[in-house]
C-alpha cells in the first residue's frame, strides 16, 4: 500500500499534508507522532473512512495493489472488505454473540452464502488468531458485552480478520486496554505480519518499537520521518524525531 | 545568576524549621468546626432524600387510587354482567344490556391499523432524519413532524370528517373493494359510508406518527458513531449499516416509541369519535362502523341516568385502564426480552 501527495481536510483543517509514503507488504509499519498530529487520519484515508466524516475531503492518490483507491471506480464498500480497521475503542455489536460479532464481517460479503459449518470453522479460526479463542469458546453464543474490555478488543480484531484482509489498520488499538491485555494484542500484531500488511498507528513509542518493522513520525499533519524502526529509534536523522522520541515533547 | 540563588534558600539551616510546622497544627482546636458541617450536609441530604421519594410515590399512588375508583365504580356492571360484558355485543341502555365487546374489538383493531401504518413511515422518517438527512434539512423537518403532535385532536377529527370520509367513501373504499378484488376478504366488505373503522385507523395513524418519529429518531441519534464505523469499516454498505447496527442498538429505544404511540391510539377519543360511527356492531369489515372505549364513555356519559349505565361505562373505562396497563406491560417485557443483553 502507498500513499502519493495525500492530503485531508476537515472543513477547512488540513489535517494531513502531502504524504508520499510506502508500507511493505508483510511488515508492521508503526505510525507515531503527538496527539492532533494527523495520524488518525492518515490512517483512516486508507480505507476510505475519512470520508464519512461530514465535510471530510482528501486529495491525492492511494494505491492498493497498485490502483488508486480514490479513483471513481473503485467502490469504497469493496475496498473496506480488503483493508480491515479497528478502533481505539472497542465496538462489538451490543445486540449480537460472540459468534454473530466475528461473522457479521461475512454476512456483508458479497458472493455464496457460507454455510453453518463453514461459518463456525472461519470464527473458531479468526478467534483463534486473535488469541481469544480459549477464553471465550464456552460461551460464543453469549453476549459480545459480557466480556472484560482487552477481550472485546480482541474480539474486535478477531470481527477484523474473519473476512482475511490484506492489510489491517489498527488505530491505537491498546489505548484503553491494561498492561496485560496490550501485551496480547501486541503479541498478535506481530504473529499477523506473516499473513497480512498491518499498519498501527500509536502515541506508545515502546510500542511502536516492540511491535514494527518501519516506523512512521508526523508532526502537524506532515511526515517528519520514516525508516526502519531499529534506525528510528536508534538514529533518527530529524532533530524533531530525535526530540519526541527522547521525550523532550509531546 | 537567578538559578543558584534558588536552592541556596532552600539548603539553609533556617528552612529546618520547616517540620516543626506539623506540631502546632496536630494540637490545635482547628479541627470540630469542620466536623460539624459534614453532619449539617447529611441531614440536608435525608430532606431532600425523603422529599424527591414522597414526589416519586404521587405517581403509583395517583394511579393505583384511579384504578381503584374506576374499579369500585364499575364493579357492580362487572357484577350483574359477568364475562359476557366482555364478549356480548349488545349495549341497550333502555333495556339494561350491556356489553362491551364492539368497543374493546374496536379500540383494538384500530389501534393496530394505526401502528401498522404508522410504525414504518415513522421509523422510515427518523433514519432519513437521523443518518441522510443534510443539516439543513434536519431541523425543520423534525420540527414539523413535532407539530403534528401539537395538534389537537378535534382538528384531526374535522379534517377526517371533511377531507379523509368523503376520501375513503368516494375513492380508496371502491378501490380497495373492487378494483384490487379485496372484497373478496371479510376484512373490505360492504358499503362504503366512511365513518368506519378505517377510517379511525388512519386517522389515529397520522396523530401517532409524531410520536413514534420523534422517539426513534432521538434513540437512532443517540447511537454512538464507532457503531455505525464498526459496520462501516466490516464492508457494509450504508443500508446494511443501519440494518444491521445502528437499529439493533437503538431497538429496545424504538420499541419504546411503538409503546408511546400505541398509548396515544388506545385512550385517543376525540378524534375517532367523529369518524368511527359509533356503533355497536361487531363486524369483521373494516368498512363497517364500530366503537372504540374511549369514544363510547365520551358519547353516553352525558346521558347514562341511570345506575346500571353509569356503572357500565365506568365498568368501560377499567377494562380500558386494564388493557392498557397490559399492552404496556407486554411491550415492556419485549424490551426486556430483545435488549436484555445489552445491559
Amino acid at each position: 500500500m502507498q500513499t502519493r501527495a495525500l492530503q485531508a481536510y476537515f472543513g477547512s483543517t488540513h489535517a494531513v499534508r502531502d504524504v508520499s509514503l510506502d508500507f511493505p507488504a508483510n511488515e508492521v509499519t508503526a505510525i507515531i507522532g503527538p496527539s492532533g498530529c494527523g495520524k488518525s487520519t492518515l490512517l483512516r484515508c486508507l480505507n476510505r473512512m475519512h470520508e464519512t466524516i461530514p465535510l471530510a475531503r482528501v486529495e491525492g492518490e492511494v494505491l492498493f495493489h497498485g490502483q488508486n483507491i480514490y479513483s471513481p471506480d473503485v467502490d469504497p464498500i469493496a475496498l473496506r472488505r480488503h483493508v480491515g480497521m479497528v478502533f481505539q475503542r472497542p465496538t462489538p455489536f451490543p445486540t449480537m454473540s460472540i459468534r454473530d460479532n466475528v461473522a457479521a464481517g461475512l454476512r456483508v460479503q458479497p458472493g455464496e452464502r457460507l454455510d453453518r459449518k463453514q461459518v463456525d470453522a472461519i470464527v473458531e479460526q479468526a478467534l483463534k488468531q486473535a488469541a481469544l479463542w480459549d477464553e471465550v469458546k464456552d460461551r460464543l453464543k453469549g453476549s459480545a458485552t459480557g466480556i472484560s474490555g482487552g477481550q472485546q478488543q480482541r474480539l474486535c480484531i478477531a470481527r477484523a480478520l474473519a473476512t482475511s484482509p490484506k492489510v489491517l489498520l489498527l488505530d491505537e488499538p491498546t489505548a484503553s486496554l491494561d498492561p496485560l491485555s496490550t501485551q496480547k494484542v501486541e503479541e498478535l500484531v506481530y504473529e499477523l505480519r506473516k499473513s497480512m500488511t498491518v499498519i498501527i498507528v500509536t502515541h506508545n513509542m515502546q510500542q511502536a518499537a516492540r511491535v514494527s518493522d518501519r516506523t512512521v513520525f508526523m508532526l502537524s499533519g506532515e511526515m517528519v520521518e520514516t525508516a526502519s524502526t531499529r534506525v528510528m529509534f536508534t538514529t533518527p536523522s530529524d532533530p524533531r524525531t530525535e526530540a519526541y522520541i527522547t521525550g523532550r515533547f509531546g | 545568576m537567578q538559578t543558584p540563588s534558588l536552592p541556596a534558600t532552600v539548603t539553609t539551616p533556617e528552612s529546618r524549621t520547616l517540620p516543626t510546622l506539623a506540631t502546632p497544627l496536630a494540637g490545635s482546636p482547628a479541627a470540630p468546626p469542620s466536623r460539624v458541617s459534614i453532619e449539617g450536609t447529611v441531614v440536608a441530604d435525608r430532606v431532600y432524600r425523603a422529599a424527591i421519594f414522597g414526589f416519586a410515590l404521587c405517581v403509583p399512588i395517583l394511579l393505583l387510587l384511579i384504578f381503584v375508583e374506576v374499579g369500585v365504580a364499575g364493579w357492580p356492571a362487572l357484577r350483574q354482567f359477568g364475562f359476557g360484558f366482555l364478549t356480548s355485543s349488545t349495549w341497550d341502555p333502555v333495556a339494561g344490556q350491556f356489553g362491551a365487546a364492539p368497543a374493546i374489538a374496536g379500540t383494538i383493531i384500530t389501534s393496530i391499523i394505526a401502528l401498522v401504518i404508522a410504525t414504518p413511515l415513522a421509523l422510515g422518517g427518523a433514519i432519513f432524519l437521523s443518518d441522510f438527512a443534510p443539516s439543513w434539512v434536519r431541523q425543520p423537518l423534525a420540527f414539523l413532524i413535532d407539530l403534528l403532535a401539537a395538534v389537537p385532536s378535534v382538528v384531526y377529527g374535522l379534517w377526517g370528517v371533511f377531507f379523509l370520509l368523503p376520501l375513503l367513501r368516494e375513492d380508496v373504499m371502491p378501490f380497495l373493494r373492487d378494483t384490487l378484488h379485496l372484497g373478496a376478504t371479510p376484512f373490505f366488505r360492504g358499503p362504503a359510508y366512511g365513518p368506519s373503522v378505517l377510517a379511525a385507523g388512519l386517522i389515529l395513524s397520522i396523530m401517532v406518527l409524531p410520536y413514534i418519529a420523534a422517539v426513534s429518531r432521538e434513540v437512532l441519534m443517540a447511537v454512538p458513531r464507532s457503531q455505525r464505523e464498526a459496520a462501516l469499516a466490516l464492508g457494509a454498505t450504508r443500508w446494511e449499516t443501519i440494518t444491521g447496527a445502528v437499529i439493533p442498538f437503538a431497538r429496545s429505544g424504538i420499541i419504546g416509541g411503538v409503546i408511546l404511540g400505541l398509548g396515544r391510539a388506545l385512550g385517543e377519543t376525540m378524534a375517532v369519535t367523529m369518524v368511527i360511527g359509533n356503533r355497536h356492531e361487531l363486524s369483521a369489515s373494516l368498512f363497517a362502523p364500530g366503537y372504540t372505549m374511549a369514544s363510547l364513555i365520551a358519547n353516553e356519559f352525558s346521558e347514562a341516568t341511570n345506575d346500571v349505565h353509569l356503572s357500565a361505562l365506568m365498568a368501560v373505562g377499567f377494562v380500558l385502564l386494564l388493557i392498557t396497563l397490559v399492552v404496556n406491560g407486554i411491550a415492556r417485557w419485549l424490551v426486556w426480552q430483545t435488549g436484555g443483553s445489552r445491559s
